[in-house]
């Protein structure tokens, strides 16, 4: 019910056409603007053989803002926007349930986004994704395990906007900002500074985006060629156990302090 | 006591409308962070592409400008073309409407409260991206430098008042389709890359978006030799351009807010909320 209510608000603004495009033109623009930086300036263009790497990590990071940030915004988007988180708690319903459902809209248009993208890439730009290459059994497993992590980084996330007012609308757009940097997504994790690159390898998106590089090119990147495509599942397997031991936590801890603040029907107006 | 004269009241307006957003800057200054953390955060992020692919140092001077003028267009898109839309939610449109002012006025006193923050913003971005990135520039003109880049500003923020106009019919749209001009815009402005790499009937279109021609005459007032090769129009030309955008933008925002403040009062959408 969850997903279909976060369905409806996504789209129901526009026919399904311009929703279509707008749901496209935003990645796509995004993707193309590292085609041109590469075709303009890499010594062999879209040849070059970070470029594969560069463009699948950059498409299945459309997941991360949208799933981790969409949570998250729907705490601000129904206590702010709408004025109906309140209603959400005096409903017999789990509420971490109703945040996943809301993320699941996001997930879905995020994930026509990835599929065009993807295509884009194979078809036009040289990347070689070949279907019968593709480990889709080590793509599924990643699927689950990812949209499980992203699900728990945004209900955190959506922790940490349920207790500030101001910025909160900024909160997911920062954390995925600096995952972006952080997470090797559009160039080597070994480019950033060692301190940095110390600090990607800790984030586990770091190490969901090379299972998903070695599931549809075959190869990984340079940063992580010591661990097996085993070994790499289960640190993404682990760090979302931890993470969902943390954001059950994180998010129990701030809605306390919400009640007791009486921030769930906070309209600051910002 | 005889009644100000317009003039008056239009200078006061702006003022009154500019002070929230300069006075508001102060008192909370925690956006100072988001403002220019968030910024840095994505040129950053483009400065290690190219030093991935190692392209020449000039290329990261090119985002870093980049990503500073890119604050002026989030500024235009959500602090002027959305801001009515904001305006109608929470109720004070209709105060707008009422008050015995310009909306000009209005909309040009937002502009420059918006343009206080959004130069911090931008002046941060280029001071520590310079510092951080090494980034170093030779200024073949400053005053040409400065011309284009306040015509570039006044042009942009004609545009802004424009599309504020415009803005004033839509309800939820508003906000989705400022969402959606962010990456295409800076995508076909070249806020990243020398915008000739498009092509020239791309980079001609894009050129009706004034950043795109005072982003690449600044980029060739400050790496001349780098952008010699990659300029789209001569610096001189792009002022030009830019100059007759600032006058058509500012003429046509004045036309479009009187034609659709009229068609949004007859079709009631001056007032309804939660579209």
């Amino acid at each position: 019910m969850a997903a279909w209510l976060g369905w409806q608000i996504e789209s129901n603004w526009a026919d399904p056409f311009v929703f279509a495009i707008y749901s496209l033109v935003k990645p796509l623009a995004g993707a193309l603007i590292l085609v041109f930086m590469y075709a303009v300036i890499a010594k062999d263009g879209l040849h070059s053989p970070l470029f594969p790497g560069v463009f699948v990590g950059n498409a299945l990071f459309i997941y991360v803002p949208a799933v981790l940030a969409g949570i998250s915004w729907t705490i601000i988007d129904d206590r702010e926007h709408y004025g109906m988180l309140k209603y959400v708690y005096t409903a017999p319903v789990n509420v971490f349930a109703y945040l996943i459902g809301r993320g699941v809209a996001k997930a879905i248009v995020a994930t026509v986004a990835v599929v065009i993208m993807l295509l884009l890439g194979t078809l036009a730009l040289g990347v070689p994704v070949r279907l019968a290459g593709i480990n889709w059994l080590f793509v599924a497993a990643t699927l689950v395990l990812g949209s499980a992590m992203l699900s728990l980084f945004g209900i955190l996330l959506g922790g940490v906007t349920m207790i500030t007012a101001r910025h909160n609308y900024g909160v997911g757009e920062a954390v995925a900002g600096g995952l972006y940097l952080l997470c090797g997504v559009v160039f080597p994790l070994d480019t950033l500074p060692a301190w940095l690159a110390a600090t990607g390898r800790v984030i586990p998106i770091s190490y969901w985006l090379e299972a998903f590089r070695r599931a549809l090119l075959g190869h990984g990147t340079e940063a992580f060629a010591s661990l097996s495509d085993g070994v790499l599942l289960a640190v993404i397997a682990g760090s979302t156990a931890v993470l969902a031991v943390l954001a059950v936590l994180g998010f129990r801890l701030a809605e306390r302090r919400a009640r007791a603040k009486g921030l769930l029907d906070m309209q600051t107006m910002y | 006591m005889s009644a100000p004269s317009q003039w008056t009241v239009f200078w006061r307006t702006v003022v009154g409308r500019a002070y929230p957003r300069i006075i508001g800057a102060q008192r909370e200054k925690s956006w100072v962070f988001f403002e220019i953390f968030l910024p840095l955060l994505q040129v950053t992020a483009y400065v290690y592409i190219y030093r991935a692919i190692q392209a020449p140092p000039e290329f990261i001077g090119f985002v870093v400008l980049g990503g500073a003028m890119s604050a002026y267009w989030l500024n235009v898109l959500w602090s002027m073309a959305t801001q009515l839309y904001w305006e109608k939610e929470t109720g004070n449109l209709e105060l707008y409407i009422v008050a015995p002012t310009s909306r000009m006025a209005i909309l040009l006193g937002m502009a420059m409260g918006g343009l206080f923050a959004t130069t911090l913003r931008a002046v941060a971005v280029i001071t520590i991206g310079t510092v951080l990135f090494h980034v170093s520039m030779s200024v073949s003109s400053v005053p040409a430098l400065v011309g284009v880049f306040l015509t570039t500003l006044v042009a942009l923020y004609g545009m802004g008042m424009l599309l504020s106009s415009l803005f004033l019919l839509f309800g939820r749209e508003a906000w989705h389709l400022s969402n959606l001009l962010q990456e295409p815009v800076s995508l076909v402005s070249g806020f990243y890359f020398p915008v000739r790499a498009l092509g020239q009937v791309v980079a001609a279109a894009a050129s009706i978006l004034p950043i795109t021609l005072g982003l690449d005459a600044m980029r060739q007032l400050l790496f001349p030799a780098m952008l010699g090769k990659f300029r789209f129009l001569s610096p001189g030309v792009e002022l030009a351009i830019l100059v007759g955008l600032a006058i058509l933008f500012l003429f046509l925002s004045h036309r479009a807010l009187a034609f659709f403040e009229k068609l949004a009062r007859r079709d009631g959408r001056l007032s309804v909320r939660g579209q």
